[in-house]
């Protein structure tokens, strides 16, 4: 008798325990949610972690291009900014990126451009880009991950991608996320 | 200031809503003391004190939608979601078309539901009223609490801007308009079953009084969330102009989780009433259904979940909601734990009999609800866990949850005609065999006429269910059996239960027609010059032009559009794009003619200049959605079915003393 009244308490237990589960769930969502760790519209790249894609991209005036080893072969991080000069948050984030390239270099891809008009884009905003490619018909930019433009990549020395953000920086995002990204990578 | 004299209505809407929040406290506290020590005049306080509540949260809503109604701009969710311009139903609607305004209708709605058992309840025992109210009070006063403190509508900025900045346009729409006060009648209204519930578990009793008392209230919000919910799809169909009619989004999911739970509620119910028996899975269920409601609700406007409903997501606020579901949700379950396992358990009865119809009802909705519920929570846990972005869509939810669909409707036809306690298939199968062979009649018309093996199924099941409905009325009055008078004269004394019970199911079936008539929808996307004529679907569409025409806060291009067959003009549409200067945004108003057996849905796209002399062309989408009004025509009749059901002789006449008391049960309905 004692048993079988045990087992029924500990079924009737068993909704508070599921509903308690997806509450600590929720809970640690809003506060990753507070705190910038948990963003449920974030789109994770699968290249975090990962290791650059082969590429061979030609140059974009009025820079160079570059390769994957290339890439790999820096003994600094680098952001891999992939642009376009029709995409109107790219003219938004151009400004942040020269504050940011006194303390980063910054290599630009133009995403599905082209040249004249990116060569443009890139003097009138005064980007300071160290090195640019074309990504002419984007085949590059589908291994990157790339879901639209702008999108930044931070690359370590060894070609290890370690930070990723879809959509334009921000001082934001740069504080948040890409500083303690290289403060983690050693720098 | 714009307006002069109505400078303190805001303040005393605040003010009101304050005194509504302490007096819902009250409500809280004095009744549960009076019912613990059995002091009668402490137990009296309850439908004082919800009554109290109720009129302070009118006023209070009474001062925001004066405040709408004259444009007091110094209010700053009216300044951020009005504008002068703005016509003034939108006015009076767009009051529950923000965030702020939509947690204080959803407070008038408790505090309605806390009013109607006050008032109407007499006939209950003083004990469980005082209980019920107090629960109600309790949940109410959190609410309330959320909206002072997190999302106050009253608000003020200065200085006050000149004008608003204008409602969503997308909301500007008579179908939205009343889709959110139906919706949130049917959330908040499963929160009597759910103050029942708690009531009943503190005292310790359930019975067959409790389940008598507790339906009515169960099928009332049960009606209006299928209205809700079919409103809501019926607007995203004709607003939208996508074509579809449901998306699988998470707060479309999030509101037929409760309706799955509140049908399974509904039913398991009736074997309490009738039979004393699933007391405690039916106690588990009124906690269970108002849980999902309030989360549902809530989630959404904490930002976890994506989805198209935006809502400003705050963070902050999700804290709070959450906080305040830990204590409702969390208490509730745990008092659930603590006191379900001492409920007598109730009747007996064979696998095969009507409550074990009744059980199989409830398990194959309950694991849709379960499986609808994973596939919505899935993407957030899968990022929290495991950091991988997931979205689970319709590809998902049609192979998991139609499948279990079809049993269901295979049972529902079935479990009605079948006596209580014990049952034998044969005779229940005997007098639906017309109802059987129509179904497979439908369903090998379906499978040649349609596409897909699933439709076709869909198809002939909801036959069967619609025929079986009308055996069921057809048995009970003995029709071919007896003289038509004598028929007529059963029919008219029919009890109105089962009349609506069948009523709902045919609707069931009408609408899962329309599901599977609409899976076989024909479109096309076309770029045409005027003049041009498109063939689609046995149908000639032919452009006669693209005008602009002016509108109170808009500006529209309207198209022409002549629909033709066998030279014959069957319809002319004017399907059109509007532009609204203060948002800056586009909204499609999609054209749409109906005969009720096909929809033609005609939307205007991109207009393109010709270049070199060509003339102008205009991208058009066509649609013929077969059957596609069937998919809400049903859910209306389902809701008249609860409807006439609610007014049952034997619901109103269910109280143990005073007769007349529960007819307002009913009334609360019309």
């Amino acid at each position: 008798m004692s048993r079988s009244v045990s087992r029924r308490q500990v079924l009737m237990l068993a909704p508070l325990g599921a509903a308690a589960a997806a509450g600590v769930g929720f809970w640690s969502m809003l506060s990753g949610m507070g705190s910038g760790r948990f963003d449920p519209h974030d789109i994770h790249a699968p290249a975090v972690n990962r290791r650059v894609p082969d590429f061979m991209l030609p140059s974009q005036a009025p820079g160079t291009g570059f390769s994957s080893q290339q890439l790999a072969a820096q003994q600094a991080p680098v952001l891999v900014n992939f642009f376009a000069s029709w995409c109107i948050p790219c003219v938004l984030e151009a400004q942040t990126l020269v504050g940011l390239a006194h303390t980063l270099p910054i290599w630009g891809i133009a995403y599905k451009d082209h040249a004249d008009n990116a060569a443009g884009f890139v003097k009138r905003t005064g980007t300071p880009y160290a090195r640019l490619a074309a990504d002419g018909d984007g085949l590059s930019a589908i291994d990157w991950g790339v879901s639209g433009v702008p999108e930044s990549f931070l690359v370590l020395p060894g070609g290890l991608i370690r930070w990723h953000v879809a959509g334009p920086l921000t001082q934001d995002n740069i504080s948040g996320g890409l500083m303690p990204a290289l403060r983690g990578a050693g720098r | 200031m714009p307006n002069g004299p109505s400078l303190n209505i805001p303040e005393l809407g605040h003010f009101a809503l304050a005194l509504a929040c302490c007096l819902a406290l009250a409500q809280t506290v004095l009744p549960l003391i009076g019912a613990h020590r059995r002091e009668i005049r402490l137990m009296a306080t309850a439908p004082a004190l919800a009554l109290g509540q109720l009129g302070a949260l009118a006023v209070s809503f009474l001062c925001l939608a004066q405040a709408a109604i004259t444009d007091d701009f110094s209010v700053q969710n009216i300044a951020e979601n009005s504008a002068v311009a703005k016509p003034l139903l939108y006015k009076i609607t767009g009051i529950w078309g923000n965030h702020e305004g939509s947690i204080l209708l959803w407070c008038l709605i408790l505090a309605l539901c806390g009013g109607a058992v006050a008032a109407f309840g007499r006939n209950l025992p003083a004990g469980l009223r005082a209980r019920v109210i107090a629960v109600l009070g309790g949940t109410a006063a959190g609410f309330e609490l959320f909206c002072l403190t997190t999302s106050n509508p009253f608000d003020r900025i200065w200085p006050a801007p000149m004008d608003g900045q204008g409602m969503n346009p997308l909301l500007q729409d008579p179908g939205l308009a009343f889709h959110p006060p139906i919706l949130y009648t049917g959330y908040v209204g499963f929160a009597v079953p759910f103050a029942f519930a708690v009531a009943a578990l503190l005292e310790g009793r359930v019975d067959a009084a409790w389940g008598r008392w507790v339906r009515p209230w169960a099928v009332g919000a049960w009606c209006f969330l299928t209205c809700g919910i079919a409103l809501g799809s019926w607007w995203s169909y004709y607003v939208l102009g996508w074509g579809g009619y449901w998306f699988w989004d998470p707060v479309e999911n999030a509101s037929l989780l409760p309706w799955l739970t509140g049908t399974a509620l509904v039913h398991s119910a009736i074997v309490v009433e009738k039979r004393e028996a699933l007391k405690i899975w039916t106690v588990l269920l009124a906690i269970g259904t108002f849980s999902l409601s309030l989360s549902g609700t809530f989630l959404v406007r904490s930002g976890i979940l994506n989805s198209v409903h935006a809502f400003a997501n705050d963070p902050a606020r999700g804290v709070f909601i959450l906080g305040l579901l830990g204590l409702v949700i969390g208490g509730s379950l745990l008092l659930f734990a603590l006191r379900a396992p001492r409920l007598a358990a109730g009747g007996i009865f064979a696998p095969l009999s009507r409550e074990g119809a009744l059980v199989l009802n409830n398990i194959l909705l309950c694991s849709i609800c379960a499986v609808v519920l994973t596939g919505t929570m899935y993407p957030p846990f899968a990022s929290l866990l495991f950091g991988a972005t997931i979205s689970v869509g319709k590809p998902f939810f049609d192979a998991t949850a139609a499948p279990m669909a079809i049993p269901l409707f295979a049972v529902m036809a079935i479990g009605p005609m079948m006596p209580w306690k014990r049952a034998h298939l044969a005779p229940v199968l005997t007098r639906l065999w017309w109802a059987a062979l129509g179904g497979l009649f439908a369903g090998l018309w379906a499978a040649i006429g349609l596409r897909g093996l699933l439709p076709a199924l869909a198809f002939g099941f909801a036959v069967w269910v619609i025929l079986a409905a009308g055996a069921d009325i057809a048995q009970r009055i003995q029709m071919f059996r007896l003289p038509p008078s004598q028929s007529w004269r059963r029919a008219r004394t029919l009890p109105r239960a089962a009349l609506g019970a069948a009523i709902a199911h045919a609707g069931v079936g009408v609408t899962v027609i329309g599901l599977a008539g609409m899976s076989q929808a024909a479109h096309r996307i076309v770029e045409v010059h005027a003049g041009d004529t498109v063939d689609m679907a046995g149908y000639q569409w032919r452009l006669v032009d693209v005008a602009d025409a002016p509108g109170p806060n808009y500006t529209a291009r309207v198209a022409t559009l002549v629909i033709s067959r066998h030279g014959h003009t069957v319809a002319v549409l004017h399907p059109s794009k509007r532009t609204f200067a203060s948002q800056s945004t586009t909204t499609t108003e999609v054209a749409i003619h109906t005969n009720l057996i096909t929809d033609l849905y005609a939307v205007l796209g991109d207009e393109h200049r010709g270049v070199a002399g060509q003339p102008d062309t205009a991208v058009l989408r066509l649609h013929d959605n077969w059957l596609a009004p069937w998919m809400w025509l049903g859910a209306l009749v389902m809701a008249i079915g609860g409807a006439l059901s609610l007014s049952d002789r034997r619901i109103r006449v269910g109280a143990p003393r005073r007769a007349t008391a529960g007819l307002s049960v009913g009334g609360r309905l019309a």
